[in-house]
């Protein structure tokens, strides 16, 4: 049997110890969640080849038509047309099929890497191996939930790159396509990706230590961090900044409307107009226009009866601040979720 | 000096205490036996003095005054907690791979040639190895931090026979090399020959406490099961029914 060879435990540095060095969890962490990183990898791998090989079309459309001279032009209009049927039948779009792939992928990487990263640890019973290592468990927890966090955050950001690229041609030049830059996968960006994968993560993360279970734990998940990105898109996100208010009967269809609504005198009259005012206003159509007017065509026809059309909107200018808005308390609440964890994981009682 | 000091210690969970007015001195340099039925409060006293849970009400140091489950007591101490929890899909080598990283100290030479003695393939996967294997495995991660207490919880009651001989010799072994030991059990044979310092516990209290020597006289009793029973049939009547 081999014998334990004890150079004699060295008492006199017992007092003043030095931590195991943090560095040391990099391999811990890689060793024990290659698997999930590298689904994870694969994964938004596989979806970048794809988005690659649908956008390359489309920036190649986007490019000559661009570059055609003058816009006027015939042949520049056949270009801007072509633009135009590639760009309008996006699978990318919120409502396309690639487009919802795309956003349930938050909660996915949030539910599958998150969520068993401590219930795993509490439901086999591996938490009193971990916290009673020399390494000590809240540092323990710390160390393995900020590399993972870095970790997802930095392939989401990588993958988030490239949707903005696929989008780069819907925000181009004004006599190309025109569509409020807010409209598709705003949440996929480079900056609101990783936000939003952190965000699922540390949900998952604290939802497995709550839990305890790790089939359980995923589908809180996955629920949790749906209902948030849902709540978000739908209620909060126009909040972000205060909207900015115009008459203007014709908005360009870059802005992101928020809401409109009619007034009469100054005072408000309805949200919007009665089928019998614009029978009676609207019916015959102004020269020049088609049957069925878009909506700024009621305004120019109600506007003489003293109707004034209001549109309250957020500006093309403000893409970039909503992002950074979003990212930060996406950012915010996701360091909260993990202290919440580590703080559990300090005094939870085995 | 004693590896653990507790003084009123106890623990509740919800309305009941699993274990209360515990005040013990534990000595160094021994194989301590933590005897006691089911449920009597054996786990609970390893959890508190390993630093897994926090006490309800007393204290608990170790090693001549470290609070558990501080910096300094983790570092010297190496638990093996029941059932002997692994990572099951890392392999036996990824098992020390991680125990050497988390820890200050590792005797990574004596881990690889025990795995080797054990016929123990580096790269099978924890969970894939057999119950006395993976025992085998927790309790080499385990010295091979050559803690100065090691703590067991309960670390033979799923092994066979031959098994359960094999990972005592090494416990043994062990506590020949300066290791002092506490582990606990509701099997007492195995113990017999091992254990020098016994505590009883029974129903979440402290029945019996002292050298195996000191008590067999003093009790009139030849060996440690006939005690320990003798004592487990005054506390709980249920069992004499």
């Amino acid at each position: 049997m081999t014998a334990l060879t004890r150079s004699g435990h060295p008492d006199g540095d017992d007092t003043q110890l030095r931590p195991v060095p943090w560095r040391r969890m990099a391999g811990v962490t890689w060793r024990q969640h290659r698997y999930p990183l590298a689904g994870v990898a694969v994964l938004l791998g596989g979806l970048a080849v794809w988005l690659w090989i649908i956008g390359r079309p489309l920036h190649r459309a986007w490019t000559a038509a661009a570059a055609c001279h003058p816009a006027a032009a015939s042949a520049c209009q056949a270009l801007i047309g072509s633009f135009n049927a590639a760009a309008t039948s996006n699978v990318m779009s919120d409502k396309g099929p690639g487009g919802v792939l795309l956003q349930v992928l938050p909660a996915l990487i949030g539910a599958f890497a998150g969520a068993p990263v401590l219930a795993r640890e509490m439901e086999a019973g591996t938490f009193r191996y971990a916290w009673t290592q020399g390494f000590g468990r809240w540092r323990w927890a710390l160390a393995k939930l900020v590399l993972l966090a870095v970790a997802l955050a930095a392939l989401t950001a990588a993958f988030g790159v490239l949707v903005s690229w696929y989008f780069q041609p819907y925000g181009g030049p004004q006599d190309l396509y025109r569509n409020s830059s807010f409209g598709d996968l705003f949440s996929l960006r480079e900056v609101t990706f990783p936000a939003w994968t952190l965000a699922a993560f540390t949900i998952g993360v604290l939802a497995g230590m709550l839990i305890r279970r790790v089939v359980p734990a995923i589908a809180a998940t996955l629920t949790a961090s749906a209902g948030l990105a849902v709540a978000t898109a739908g209620l909060l996100r126009e909040h972000y900044l205060t909207p900015l208010v115009t008459s203007n009967p014709a908005p360009p269809s870059t802005l992101w409307i928020i809401s409109q609504w009619w007034t009469r005198d100054g005072r408000f009259v309805f949200g919007s107009p009665p089928f019998s005012l614009i029978n009676q206003f609207c019916s015959a159509p102004p020269p020049g226009r088609s049957k069925n007017p878009p909506f700024g065509t009621f305004a120019q026809c109600l506007a003489p009866h003293g109707y004034t059309q209001w549109t309250s909107y957020q500006p093309p200018s403000r893409f970039w601040p909503f992002q950074w808005i979003e990212g930060g308390w996406l950012l915010a609440l996701s360091v909260l979720l993990i202290a919440a964890a580590i703080w559990l994981v300090r005094r939870r009682a085995a | 000096m004693n590896v653990v000091e507790t003084s009123g210690l106890g623990k509740r969970y919800g309305g009941t205490w699993a274990l209360r007015e515990c005040t013990l001195a534990i000595p160094a340099g021994r194989v301590t036996a933590l005897v006691g039925p089911n449920g009597a409060g054996k786990s609970t006293l390893l959890n508190l003095a390993v630093g897994l849970s926090v006490p309800s009400a007393g204290e608990v140091t170790v090693l001549g005054g470290r609070p558990a489950g501080s910096p300094a007591a983790l570092d010297a101490i190496a638990f093996v907690a029941q059932d002997t929890p692994l990572y099951k899909n890392l392999t036996a080598a990824d098992m020390i791979y991680v125990t050497r990283s988390l820890n200050r100290r590792f005797d990574q030479d004596y881990a690889r040639a025990r795995l080797a003695e054990l016929g123990i393939p580096p790269k099978r996967k924890a969970g894939q190895l057999s119950g006395g294997q993976q025992a085998q495995l927790a309790l080499t991660l385990a010295l091979a931090r050559r803690p100065r207490l090691l703590i067991l919880d309960e670390p033979v009651a799923m092994l066979d026979p031959i098994a359960r001989h094999d990972f005592m010799a090494t416990v043994v072994a062990a506590s020949a090399g300066g290791v002092s030991v506490l582990l606990s059990s509701h099997v007492l044979t195995e113990l017999e020959r091992v254990a020098s310092y016994l505590i009883l516990v029974a129903r979440g209290r402290v029945r019996l406490a002292g050298y195996v020597d000191d008590l067999l006289a003093a009790h009139g009793q030849a060996s440690l099961e006939e005690l320990a029973l003798a004592h487990l049939r005054e506390t709980t009547p249920e069992v004499t029914r």
